[in-house]
């Protein structure tokens, strides 16, 4: 043994799991409701989430090329906030929509604030806000060849009544991803039982949801109207996919709790007082803002640590 | 069945198979030996020997250098060649007493023993202290002062740390199956201490044939029980064990003492019962030489200061070129870069791998995903303290419990993002602690 050994602190073993594993996980775990998708608006969908994908992918190439920084399209973080954006827009907004959209996504909400698990707001959802603000016309319009006239939730709000068992199968308008809770949930268990995501921020966020609005929405605990509620809109797709987005939700476990419970509290406040039926997307950037304040109160105390006691 | 554990960890993969089934080997020393005077937590023990002395096996060597300290023994007959700097494990260059074996094992003439009934705790705890014994688990504490607690009657619980969680290690596993009587013994010995106090033979469920056998043997032992651990790596670090075993909690500031309990690792019971019983001083202790480089892993009784090299050689060498080679196991152990090295007390593994998980990958962006959190024992937050220690921000991590570190290794293992966690918290924690001495 001439050669002199490496040598590094410790541990000196490694999980196998890496970053590129997890978001490649959650890209098959968006497959079913991607699929549906395409499957319910027709191959404009399936486009429109070429594009988008595409777009953000080539932002995040591009920049880090210019940039001259190391290149990390690999780790399939791109292709995640991609495919989300695509699922949160309505099947008839021109192609440009998706190129805009990715672009802001990555290039503004991520890689301006120092890439990946830098941006404090999801960028898929900050891209959505972004072009409802700017194109709300284009946006809003969910008319297209499958279906025509407003989204189930829309419907919900102006006082008809909607089916239900349709909108669980996800037979109904809205954006390309978010009709279906049950592919939806499909994906949601996958991630689940691979250990990507767990419960507490969907189930603390649907429970207090499901609570606020039969306390407050004027309805009661109404099923009927509930269950319009959580399989309409991007209830569902919000909860299981985007609240729960690790870098921008708190890391600490009794943060998460507060922070679903705060999500389901905006979405309630948002969808029966707000303008628009929808407000999954504005409560979950809302909440996005407060996870560092939520952080800091919810730290947690170290084993054998008694609060009040220093050093 | 019930099984004590704790909050966080992880479970990596055991490699416990290669060696497990080895019957501890003894392994003679060809070669000088050396004996760094820095083996323990504490003041360096003072050489009592020159240069050309001739010392016989069992002959002190170097006393103590103060209270927090411990003697050394010589492990062989021989001449004093040397007493100069030499390099350890951990990299650094530390005094040492070099042996020249002469091949003759000649021994001192130990003590007459007294009965363990005879002995006041003053006697007993003077006959550990006499004998070197220390922590043998890695830390290296001298066990005496470990004992010497202000009040013995407030101990309840003497835990024998038989968890052995370190992925490869099987040392321990072998001293319970091959000399469960010398363990037993031991703890009979610290139990003789604490007049109060109940004796915890805590073993993790991956050694189901150890628990049997330590329970058929402590089956008419009053003051005795053996609990069942879960199999998780850091099960036998100290603050957790006592939880898992007692549900007491300390944090890094106390002594498990102060919540009644004294905690030693396997290794070290034995050394006491050697120590007070055959009044026989630390010489010898149990390695485990392993890792997919070996060619035939195995455990043998080592004599303390024997040099790494002779371990290979006893252990067939190589297969194949070894990528990284460590004094100790895969999460605490010591990335060595030579083996020109001597076994130590503390040293309880040498193990050699053929590839190098951690300069495989490289380190990349935290995604904030908490698994840190969730694998850490000490319940603190590994990704935000490695930020604060990148950026020196000192006061932060020690407001933010940086402290309370244990460095076992899990954040680390565990980050998808393979970020060097536990190194940035580790070097932080030095530097504030190297401070603090000022």
């Amino acid at each position: 043994m001439s050669e002199l050994k490496k040598v590094s602190s410790n541990p000196h073993v490694r999980a196998r799991l890496t970053t590129g594993h997890i978001m490649f996980a959650v890209v098959i775990a968006l497959l079913p409701t991607s699929i549906y998708g395409i499957y319910n608006f027709g191959p404009k969908a399936a486009i429109l989430i070429l594009i988008t994908v595409l777009s953000s992918v080539m932002t995040e190439l591009i920049y880090e090329i210019v940039m001259k920084k190391k290149v990390t399209i690999s780790d399939f973080s791109a292709v995640v906030t991609g495919l989300l954006l695509a699922l949160n827009l309505p099947v008839s907004v021109p192609w440009w929509i998706g190129v805009i959209g990715g672009v802001f996504a990555i290039l503004v909400v991520k890689m301006l604030f120092g890439g990946l698990g830098q941006n404090f707001m999801n960028p898929a959802l900050a891209a959505r806000c972004f072009l409802l603000i700017s194109f709300t016309g284009i946006m809003t319009n969910f008319d297209c060849d499958a279906y025509t006239g407003a989204t189930p939730l829309a419907i919900l709000k102006s006082g008809e009544s909607v089916n239900v068992y349709n909108m669980v199968l996800g037979r109904c308008n809205g954006t390309i991803g978010e009709t279906s809770m049950a592919m939806i949930v499909v994906g949601a268990i996958f991630l689940i039982v691979l250990g990507v995501i767990d419960l507490r921020v969907p189930g603390s966020y649907i429970v207090s949801f499901v609570m606020f609005l039969g306390l407050f929405g004027g309805q009661g605990f109404d099923t009927h109207y509930i269950a319009a509620h959580l399989a309409g809109g991007g209830l569902m797709l919000g909860a299981f996919f985007m609240a729960t987005d690790y870098v921008t939700r708190p890391i600490t476990v009794k943060g998460q709790y507060l922070y679903g419970i705060l999500l389901g509290f905006l979405t309630f406040v948002f969808r029966v007082f707000g303008p628009s039926a929808e407000g999954v997307s504005y409560a979950i950037i809302i909440g996005n803002l407060l996870v560092p304040l939520i952080e800091k109160v919810t730290r947690p105390r170290a084993f054998g640590k008694k609060w009040g006691t220093k050093k | 069945m019930a099984r004590a554990t704790f909050k966080g960890g992880v479970h990596p993969y055991e490699g416990k198979e290669l060696s497990k089934d080895k019957p501890i080997k003894d392994v003679l020393p060809q070669g000088d030996l050396v004996y760094p005077l820095s083996q323990h937590i504490g003041a360096p023990a003072v050489p009592v020997v020159q240069k050309g002395d001739r010392v016989l096996r069992g002959q002190k060597i170097a006393e103590a250098g103060g209270f927090v300290s411990a003697p050394i023994y010589a492990s062989v007959s021989g001449n004093v060649k040397a007493i100069e700097p030499r390099r350890v494990v951990t990299g650094d260059m530390v005094m040492s007493i070099v042996i020249e074996n002469d091949g003759m094992y000649e021994e001192v003439v130990y003590p007459e023993s007294k009965p363990l009934e005879e002995m006041t705790r003053e006697e007993i705890i003077e006959c550990i202290k006499e004998a070197g014994v220390v922590g043998m688990g890695g830390a290296g504490f001298p066990t005496h002062v470990k004992l010497s607690v202000k009040n013995p009657e407030k101990i309840d619980y003497v835990i024998a740390n038989c968890a052995e969680c370190e992925p490869y290690l099987t040392s321990d596993y072998r001293r319970m199956i091959e000399e469960p009587d010398k363990l037993i013994e031991g703890l009979k010995v610290s139990l003789a201490l604490f007049p109060n106090a109940k004796g915890i033979l805590a073993v993790e469920d991956n050694k189901e044939d150890c628990i049997a056998l330590l329970k058929e043997k402590t089956i008419n032992e009053q003051r005795i029980v053996v609990t069942r651990l879960k199999t998780k790596y850091p099960q036998g670090a100290e603050r957790q064990l006592i939880y898992a075993t007692t549900k007491r909690k300390i944090d890094s500031t106390k002594l498990p003492a102060d919540v009644g309990c004294v905690v030693n690792n396997v290794d070290s019971i034995v050394a006491i019962y050697n120590a007070v019983i055959n009044r026989k001083p630390l010489m010898e202790r149990i390695v485990t030489i392993t890792g997919e480089a070996i060619n035939h892993p195995q455990n043998m009784r080592v004599h303390i200061g024997t040099n790494y090299k002779e371990l290979i050689d006893a252990a067939g060498g190589f297969k194949e070129e070894p990528v990284k080679i460590i004094s100790g196991g895969p999460m605490m152990g010591f990335g060595v870069f030579e083996l020109d090295l001597p076994t130590t007390k503390t040293a309880s593994a040498l193990l050699c791998l053929t590839k190098d998980e951690v300069s495989e990958m490289e380190p990349s962006a935290c995604i904030n995903c908490g698994r840190c959190l969730e694998a850490c024992p000490g319940n603190i937050m590994p990704n935000k303290l490695a930020t604060l220690a990148i950026n020196h921000k000192e006061e932060e991590f020690v407001a933010n419990d940086g402290m309370e570190c244990c460095e076992c290794g899990c954040c680390s293992y565990v980050c998808p993002a393979k970020r060097h966690l536990t190194q940035s918290i580790k070097s932080m924690r030095k530097t504030i602690l190297g401070k603090r001495k000022k």
